[in-house]
């Protein structure tokens, strides 16, 4: 067997007293989608930011494609940074730039393609998640959710990462406009051969893009197996989070941090 | 009641020096990253219109009134004892040491200091700046280090157009209104000014203009929470650059003219 693409062993992270990470061992084998599932607060957000670089770990290991990159320096975390895509919650779109400046921002600011070329790229781009060339000369502000997101998505494959990240991709989406967007990042991530993460917490989205499913709560791993196979795991915490259920042995918790 | 007193203190002499460190190792990693390549070359003439072009007015407007009020106020003192003569010497010396620079200074502070604090601050609260990082663009290089060039090197142009205008304002006081000769104010303008008088504003210009774009990129880096957080990133950089310019006039006054 291949060695996985992403490896964490043994990874914490805290903030300040608050013990978010507990000591997350995951492995991703190329070409897989893994989907995170988990409440609000269970450390979703902060395990992506870790395997992205955003964050440090307090400890443990983070390897891609067996590279050990928790010590990286600046230029080499920027080589690591050419491997991945992201997709953000929110978008994260540079509302300064136009949809297509956004798309082209990757292969221009950092891969230095000229921009003529860089602007085919993007319309294709935008053409493979079902944009028009007419949205391209468009602000991100005068996109509707549904749009920034797809936009967000062209973003993220336009430099064709060999891994990308989905951070919550149908939250604030109308259940319709969600599933388009599911059907966008299965396509988008079979056609790249790429290998995926997504933390989220709706469980349509979770079957339909993940082929592998790990459940994180108290900012351990507490379950991971293969889709078909949550719904009967067995798992209390599990059950209780795919069915949506206020009574069981999750307690939600209110405050945040 | 003395230990909660002390405790107080302590804290706040530590969150002090807390943020000394942070606000020094964030402008030494500007620098750094101002001065290696890649320059975003685009960015700089943006921030350089933004800081200096779009400024042109509000600076210009407080230079004129400055060195009219300068004018009027001087002849009012001066009159006393018949030493009208040095009113364009007065009028051109504050302005170019002093009120030039400062006043220049806590203009920009509030329209371009805020300005940059609430765009990079927005951009951190709805993780563009993360997204930046993931399409492998240093936020430093691409946010920071141009905006701080663009500070540093606009400011000085802007002061010396204040200083222009700012004479203009006080030689039209001065001809109209007090009826100086023309000429005659002009030579007293030019005769007694020095280059040292010129120099040390625009120093303090450009150290004016790191000042305020540093501070703007700072607490926009640094805010979180929403809303509110980029609120209170705008009001700090507005009031730190502010107090910063000020404390700075004095240093760098001593340093130039103190014997």
């Amino acid at each position: 067997m291949d060695a996985p693409k992403i490896s964490l062993r043994g990874v914490t992270r805290a903030f300040g007293a608050k013990q978010v990470l507990r000591g997350i061992d995951l492995d991703v084998a190329a070409g897989e989608s893994l989907v995170v599932i988990g409440g609000s607060g269970t450390g979703k957000s902060v395990l992506l930011k870790c395997i992205l670089g955003l964050m440090r770990p307090n400890s443990g290991s983070i390897k891609i494609d067996g590279q050990e990159t928790t010590g990286l320096s600046v230029s080499g975390r920027a080589e690591v940074m050419h491997k991945f895509g992201m997709l953000f919650q929110g978008g994260a779109l540079f509302d300064s730039l136009r949809v297509w400046q956004n798309v082209a921002f990757g292969p221009i600011q950092s891969d230095g393609m000229a921009t003529a070329k860089a602007r085919e790229l993007a319309l294709a781009k935008l053409a493979s998640v079902g944009l028009g060339p007419e949205i391209g000369d468009l602000f991100p502000s005068e996109l509707s959710g549904g749009m920034q997101k797809r936009v967000a998505l062209a973003r993220a494959i336009a430099r064709e990462p060999e891994i990308i990240f989905f951070d919550e991709p149908t939250t604030g989406l109308d259940p319709i406009m969600a599933d388009v967007i599911n059907e966008l990042i299965v396509k988008c991530v079979s056609e790249l051969g790429a290998t995926a993460v997504s933390i989220t917490h709706d469980m349509a989205s979770a079957r339909k893009i993940g082929h592998r499913i790990a459940m994180l709560h108290e900012g351990k791993l507490i379950w991971e197996g293969p889709v078909a196979t949550i719904d009967d795991c067995g798992n209390a915490y599990v059950d209780q989070f795919i069915h949506g259920r206020a009574e069981g042995p999750i307690q939600m918790q209110v405050r945040r941090q | 009641m003395t230990i909660p007193f002390v405790t107080q203190l302590g804290r706040l002499t530590l969150a002090l020096l807390a943020t000394i460190g942070a606000v020094t190792s964030f402008a030494g990693r500007a620098i750094r990253h101002g001065v290696q390549p890649p320059y975003y070359r685009q960015q700089i003439l943006r921030q350089m219109l933004e800081i200096g072009y779009y400024s042109l007015p509000v600076v210009g407007l407080t230079a004129i009134f400055t060195g009219m009020v300068l004018a009027l106020q001087s002849y009012t003192g001066f009159a006393r004892f018949s030493a009208e003569s040095a009113i364009p010497n007065v009028v051109v010396v504050s302005l170019t040491r002093e009120l030039g620079p400062v006043l220049a200074g806590l203009m920009v502070a509030g329209r371009v200091g805020a300005a940059m604090a609430a765009e990079i601050g927005t951009m951190r609260v709805t993780e563009q700046i993360d997204a930046l990082t993931t399409l492998s663009t240093d936020p430093f290089k691409y946010l920071v280090a141009p905006r701080l060039i663009a500070g540093i090197l606009t400011l000085p142009v802007l002061v010396l157009i204040a200083d222009i205008i700012g004479v203009l304002g006080g030689f039209l006081v001065g001809v109209y209104k007090l009826d100086f000769n023309d000429a005659t104010y002009l030579r007293n303008t030019v005769d007694f000014l020095q280059f040292q008088d010129v120099f040390s504003g625009l120093v303090k210009a450009a150290v004016f203009g790191f000042l305020i774009t540093l501070m703007g990129c700072y607490h926009g880096y640094t805010s979180k929470g929403g809303a509110q957080g980029v609120g209170a990133a705008t009001t700090n950089a507005v009031v730190s650059a502010s107090i910063l310019i000020l404390t700075f006039n004095y240093f760098i006054t001593e340093a130039f003219f103190a014997r």
